[in-house]
């Protein structure tokens, strides 16, 4: 029995684009302070799941509760203060090219606090480059960076608000495999000095490895099965096989 | 079964951006208002414009002075050809070929920015950064360009008047203070406040235009290249036909 606070409840979620059933009564719960990562093939609704989970897709049925708060009944205005309080670290890192790194970082600080100081706004700048290991691109435009930097200044966007929860659309996607694992070691290192709690989705079976506490398998538009990495690499189903062999 | 699909698919993007537009009045008028970002995409929309507007309008005056001249040569008028040119100028060409210069570089320009800000999902994340990306990158943009393109073209009629006066003494003499002195004593209120109004309605049809087919540009790269190229497109059609039915207006109204 889990005594840790729920932070994510997804129950019964249900979404389809015309006839393409996505997710179909998907189940999950996220505890406070863990690594849950969702395991899937590509197409199979992950990024769905995630975006219906901040807001940005809005689900058919079923009820997603963030910190308190069930999502697809929140106004704007609500939404936005709970965004605030959840990071979300896209796939394609979605740095705006226009600003500099500096910018790209400030960009949310000024849009959900109004009142910020300069001071204290420079002061978590730094704070959240030299998390990330980056403090010298702070002048830099994102086209200057290397990929592998770009996802650690996507990264820190995310920090810069202080989240609850920090969720990530396959952080390492697209990166080599030397890049990749400095991605994962971040994330831990992040979970750990920021005290966040962590929904990471991805089909890598070595960031499941590495970075959860937790997986859940995503498998037909269904939480197929959830368990640590051990748990379900251990499993004779199948469908469960596929993945670990 | 569906015969016409291309004809569907045409009057399902009209539904569309007719939806588009009423949301960008529904969300203009409701604050937050970013009143920051409207002025930056005023300096970038107006600002940058002014070189490429500059330069065509003073050819376009030397050029429509040259090639009336002629004419007016063979029928006696040759001292109306200020009056001509300034009253061509002024009523349409001015408007409309600002217009369609704005609409290549402007409309374009936000068709690809905002198309390839969708396909990067730089518009997610600036929702999920607090912040609504339509009031945002829409209404910013499309105000930007409506609020622009008149003043553009007061200085693109200025400079093609110039270029047209630089024309006329090609041939022969005119002072510039009597060549203006021709050009005001043949204008009237009604070649000049229709004409000034209208440039308000092609600003406003390429923002709002170039705006519509970025924000909801799909499939990539390619979308974003099919973006910029339909915007700029389908601004051209607008301007035209809203020029077609600002003539209509102006006629109803003033009864010249």
């Amino acid at each position: 029995m889990e005594t840790r606070e729920a932070v994510i409840i997804v129950e019964n979620l249900c979404k389809a684009f015309g006839d393409n059933v996505v997710l179909d009564h998907f189940n999950l719960t996220l505890y406070k302070g863990e690594n849950l990562v969702v395991l899937g093939k590509s197409g199979s609704g992950k990024s769905v799941l995630i975006k219906c989970i901040i807001g940005l897709l809005r689900p058919d049925s079923g009820r997603i509760e963030v910190l308190g708060e069930n999502v697809p009944e929140l106004s704007y205005s609500q939404l936005d203060q709970l965004r605030a309080r959840v990071g979300f670290l896209f796939q394609s890192n979605a740095l705006y090219d226009s600003m500099t790194v500096r910018e790209n970082l400030e960009f949310p600080l000024r849009r959900h606090w109004l009142k910020v100081e300069q001071k204290e706004v420079d002061a978590l700048v730094h704070e959240v480059l030299e998390s990330v290991g980056l403090e010298h691109t702070a002048d830099m435009m994102p086209a200057e960076l290397s990929g592998g930097m770009r996802k650690r200044i996507a990264l820190a966007r995310t920090l810069i608000l202080k989240p609850a929860i920090i969720l990530y659309d396959e952080p390492t996607t697209g990166l080599d495999p030397i890049t990749g694992m400095e991605i994962i070691e971040l994330i831990k290192q992040v979970q750990q000095r920021y005290q966040t709690s962590a929904l990471v989705i991805s089909h890598d079976m070595k960031l499941a490895q590495t970075a959860s506490e937790r997986i859940a398998m995503l498998i037909e538009g269904k939480c197929y099965a959830t368990g640590t990495y051990r748990e379900l690499a251990a499993s004779t189903d199948p469908n469960l096989r596929a993945f670990f062999d | 079964m569906n015969l016409f699909p291309k004809n569907r698919a045409f009057l399902a993007e009209i539904g569309n951006l007719a939806r588009f537009t009423a949301r960008f009045f529904r969300e203009a008028f409701r604050p937050r208002y970013e009143i920051s970002e409207l002025i930056r995409q005023c300096f970038i929309i107006g600002y940058k414009s002014l070189s490429l507007v500059g330069l065509t309008a003073f050819i376009m005056g030397l050029v429509l002075t040259m090639q009336l001249r002629p004419s007016m040569v063979h029928y006696g008028v040759e001292a109306k050809i200020p009056a001509m040119v300034c009253i061509a100028i002024i009523r349409e060409i001015g408007p409309v070929i600002t217009a369609l210069i704005f609409a290549g570089k402007i409309g374009s320009s936000i068709g690809a920015e905002l198309g390839s800000m969708r396909v990067t999902e730089q518009i997610d994340a600036m929702e999920v950064s607090g912040t609504n990306p339509f009031k945002y990158l829409v209404v910013t943009r499309t105000l930007a360009a409506t609020l622009m393109l008149p003043v553009l073209v007061v200085l693109a009629d200025a400079i093609s008047l110039y270029g047209s006066y630089l024309g006329v003494n090609i041939y022969s003499v005119l002072s510039l203070r009597l060549f203006i002195a021709q050009v005001i004593e043949n204008l009237a209120y009604y070649d000049a406040i229709p004409a000034f109004v209208k440039t308000f309605f092609f600003g406003f049809a390429v923002g709002i235009v170039g705006c519509f087919k970025g924000y909801y540009s799909t499939k990539g790269t390619e979308g974003v290249g099919r973006s910029a190229n339909s915007a700029v497109v389908m601004a051209s059609v607008v301007i035209f036909i809203l020029d077609l039915l600002a003539v209509q207006v102006t006629e109803l109204i003033w009864d010249y």
